[in-house]
């Protein structure tokens, strides 16, 4: 998922073009103070006039605490992106109250409230010691995301660079997004130079169990998406396991071998799980 | 298109690609080049640069050549026209094989009678600004770098002085640009010059011992040698190594060629490859290089303008060979010296299209740049968005006559100018050459190249309509006005072949 600055019109008119999965149009930290009310309504004006046709797209408001985030919540709700980014969620009363804003924005323009997603950032500790109560307090909230840099602040790490601090957290949320079932995004990698980083630390959090990552420039596009991509290796094993399974199945068996390796429901899982990350229809095996 | 215009003669208008060059023998002929002879021992060092101009003999009316191997640093046209100007000599036509932003200082001898007509293969700054607004009195003349040896051999440019700079030189005027501390590789563009002008000057900052090795220019065509302090910028011609764009929109349009290249039937072992020294041109490169590595492919050799980047690849095993008719950066100039296997090569055997075979005519694959493109593929690399003549031909008509696979990429608009649109300004390269452009907003496949695209949808890489792009363009830039233009006009553009494919207007102000 790509980071655009709400303030900067040719990021946004051409962000979808670079190979993106989604789109975070940012009015909260990529954009200064003075810019907020013109990255607000540029980013209104975007949504309503450009396509970003294969991308979805997620606006990230300021904290609805600020003196922008009501009016950011007010003027981009109506617009129904694919969702809306909360950040600096810390407990339940919170979310709850943002959500009722949200909707009541929503009755106020006739619009349903199971359309727009919400997505959750979790970036304080208090956020962090609370993130499964906020992830599964409504089914609307299809994802939740940490937010390193302001996590790393808020526990007054001063090297955070490493991830060392901050995995905790990162083990935390993976494990509240899983238990409810929905998608849970990475951090930043900050150092846009460093495409070996980038890639060591995509695998990493592939590995805890992450969906996705944030980026903030297009260049860092390629990196994760290799290594998010199932490889053809990955693809061809997942697709034996399947056809495997298939076969046993019609047989009434639930526990077999595929190259010597124990197969049963949760490995079967898995391989469709691949599957369906590399777009392969199952019927077509 | 008039059929003929004063200060050029008849214009014989460009009827496609190859309909001249497939009748194999043309009606122009080559003229003969100047016979000259220098007495034994005789010393062909001049004092300055000044002195050997004035031992030229030089007069009214001439015709003065220089090469770009100096790119942004050249100060040596500059310097030489200023004496001509001095000397009070007029109506001078010149003749070099590119003039860059470098070029700005001579603008006055546009405008004072100096210079009165130009031929080049590119001409960009206020050069081209004010040409396009009319200052000269003869129409310039755009060709390609293979039209130029065309141009020379045949007599359409018939040069009088020919002062070619050399970063290292005996005193017999052997030379080279490979060695010294203006090092800036091949002097594929001076060697025609050097062949055929009636009289040479060989300007270096850096004389060496007799002989010169190795040999870009030989002495039985030198006639004289200048020393001076500095032949330009270091900083500009040693410009460094050249590195690949950081640009995330030239990346992603890279990407997406390299994809289309992979996957279009030519990259096999064996290939030939050109690709320019910018932005997404260059970018492609290093994609192709990944891919090369992950399927051992080994190519033949690398052509034209070539960077570190290609000298990396030749080092790496990747290609056979490097033919060099221009260096991009200081960079390359050792592998020149060092690797056998890199070679200098003159512009004629580069891209001359009147000959047996230039080397153009083996490549596979070639991706290049353009200003503008047309739903025909007609690819304008001269005229910018203002009318003004901001680009260069170089070897564009060249290799896209040539190549097997012509790859063209652009952004399909810069700020709020399209640039695939219905109908280009200036067209440079025929749309019958190109065989597909890639946009970071869609591929198109050139309708008359139906192998190409099965093979793209073959590989799952989705291709559009050139029309529906540019439809989908002016959406978001709202239609350009159109350049206004007068009827005078102040330039043509010259196709490979001699032939006239596009004439420039001057622009209204």
């Amino acid at each position: 998922m790509l980071y655009i600055p709400g303030n900067n019109p040719a990021m946004l008119q051409q962000g979808s073009v670079y190979g993106a999965d989604g789109l975070l149009l940012d009015l909260e930290d990529a954009v200064a103070l003075n810019q907020k009310d013109a990255a607000r309504t540029l980013v209104s004006h975007m949504l309503k006039y450009i396509s970003y046709e294969g991308c979805e797209v997620t606006v990230r408001v300021n904290h609805i605490d600020t003196p922008f985030g009501l009016e950011d919540l007010k003027q981009i709700v109506p617009l129904q992106p694919n969702a809306i980014r909360l950040p600096k969620v810390e407990t339940l009363d919170e979310i709850e109250r943002i959500i009722n804003v949200i909707e009541q924005i929503e009755d106020e323009c006739g619009l349903p409230h199971d359309v727009m997603n919400v997505h959750v950032m979790i970036e304080t500790a208090l956020g962090v010691q609370n993130v499964y109560d906020i992830a599964k307090y409504s089914s609307r909230i299809d994802a939740i995301s940490i937010g390193g840099q302001d996590l790393a602040a808020d526990m007054q790490l001063v090297k955070a660079n490493d991830g060392v601090g901050i995995d905790y957290a990162r083990k935390q949320i993976v494990m509240a997004a899983k238990a409810c079932k929905i998608d849970v995004f990475d951090t930043v990698y900050v150092d846009v130079e460093n495409e070996d980083g980038l890639r060591e630390e995509a695998e990493y959090i592939k590995k805890l169990g992450f969906t996705g990552k944030a980026i903030i420039n297009p260049r860092q596009i390629e990196v994760v998406n290799e290594v998010f991509t199932p490889t053809d290796l990955e693809i061809r094993k997942a697709a034996k396991i399947v056809k495997a399974f298939e076969r046993n199945k019609a047989e009434g068996i639930g526990v077999f071998a595929v190259d010597g390796k124990m197969v049963d429901a949760p490995v079967v899982q898995r391989a469709l799980r691949v599957l369906e990350m590399a777009d392969v229809d199952v019927e077509s095996l | 298109m008039p059929s003929e215009l004063i200060g050029i003669g008849k214009l014989e208008p460009f009827e496609g690609a190859f309909t001249k060059l497939k009748k194999g023998w043309m009606e122009e002929e080559t003229v003969p080049p100047p016979v000259k002879a220098k007495m034994p021992h005789s010393n062909k060092v001049c004092d300055s640069l000044r002195d050997a101009i004035i031992r030229s003999n030089p007069k009214d009316g001439m015709t003065v050549s220089f090469h770009h191997h100096l790119r942004g640093g050249d100060n040596l046209v500059f310097e030489a026209i200023k004496i001509l100007a001095e000397l009070g000599i007029k109506d001078i036509t010149l003749a070099a094989s590119s003039l860059t932003t470098a070029h700005d200082p001579i603008l006055p001898y546009f405008k004072d009678g100096t210079i009165t007509q130009i031929y080049a293969s590119g001409i960009r700054g206020e050069l081209g600004k004010a040409l396009a607004q009319g200052v000269m009195p003869k129409p310039f003349v755009i060709h390609s770098h293979g039209g130029r040896v065309r141009s020379v051999h045949t007599g359409k440019i018939k040069i009088d002085l020919a002062i070619l700079a050399a970063s290292s030189s005996d005193i017999e005027g052997n030379a080279t640009g490979a060695h010294g501390p203006s090092a800036f590789g091949s002097m594929g563009y001076a060697a025609i010059d050097s062949w055929y002008a009636k009289q040479v000057i060989v300007v270096t900052d850096n004389i060496v011992d007799y002989p010169c090795v190795p040999q870009s220019v030989t002495q039985n065509y030198i006639d004289y040698v200048v020393k001076v302090d500095s032949i330009g910028d270091p900083s500009k011609i040693a410009g460094g190594t050249t590195r690949i764009t950081k640009a995330p929109m030239d990346l992603q349009i890279a990407r997406l060629a390299a994809q289309v290249i992979e996957h279009s039937g030519e990259l096999e072992d064996g290939f030939s490859f050109q690709v320019g020294a910018g932005g997404a041109s260059l970018a492609v490169a290093k994609y192709i290089r990944k891919i090369m590595k992950q399927r051992t492919i080994k190519g033949s050799f690398i052509l034209g303008g070539v960077t570190s980047y290609g000298v990396d690849m030749l080092n790496e095993g990747l290609f056979r060979s490097i033919f060099d008719v221009q260096s991009f950066d200081a960079a390359v100039s050792t592998s020149l010296m060092d690797n056998p296997y890199h070679i200098e090569i003159p512009a004629g055997l580069y891209a001359n299209p009147f000959n047996c075979g230039c080397m153009t005519n083996k490549l596979d694959i070639v991706v290049l740049g353009a200003l503008e493109i047309d739903t025909n593929f007609n690819v304008n690399v001269i005229t910018g968005s203002e009318g003004y003549v901001r680009g260069a031909s170089g070897g564009h008509s060249d290799t896209a006559s040539g190549a097997n696979l012509t790859v063209v990429v652009c952004p399909s608009f810069r700020g709020r100018i399209p640039i695939v649109k219905e109908k280009v300004h200036t067209i440079v390269t025929p749309g019958e050459s190109i065989d597909v452009l890639v946009t970071e907003r869609g591929i198109c496949v050139n309708p008359q190249r139906k192998e190409l695209k099965q093979n793209l949808e073959k590989a799952g890489i989705v291709t559009k309509d050139i029309v529906d792009l540019a439809k989908e363009v002016e959406l978001i830039t709202g239609k350009a006005k159109p350049i206004e233009i007068l009827d005078r006009i102040v330039g043509v553009v010259e196709y490979r072949d001699g032939t006239v494919i596009d004439v420039i207007h001057q622009v209204k102000e």
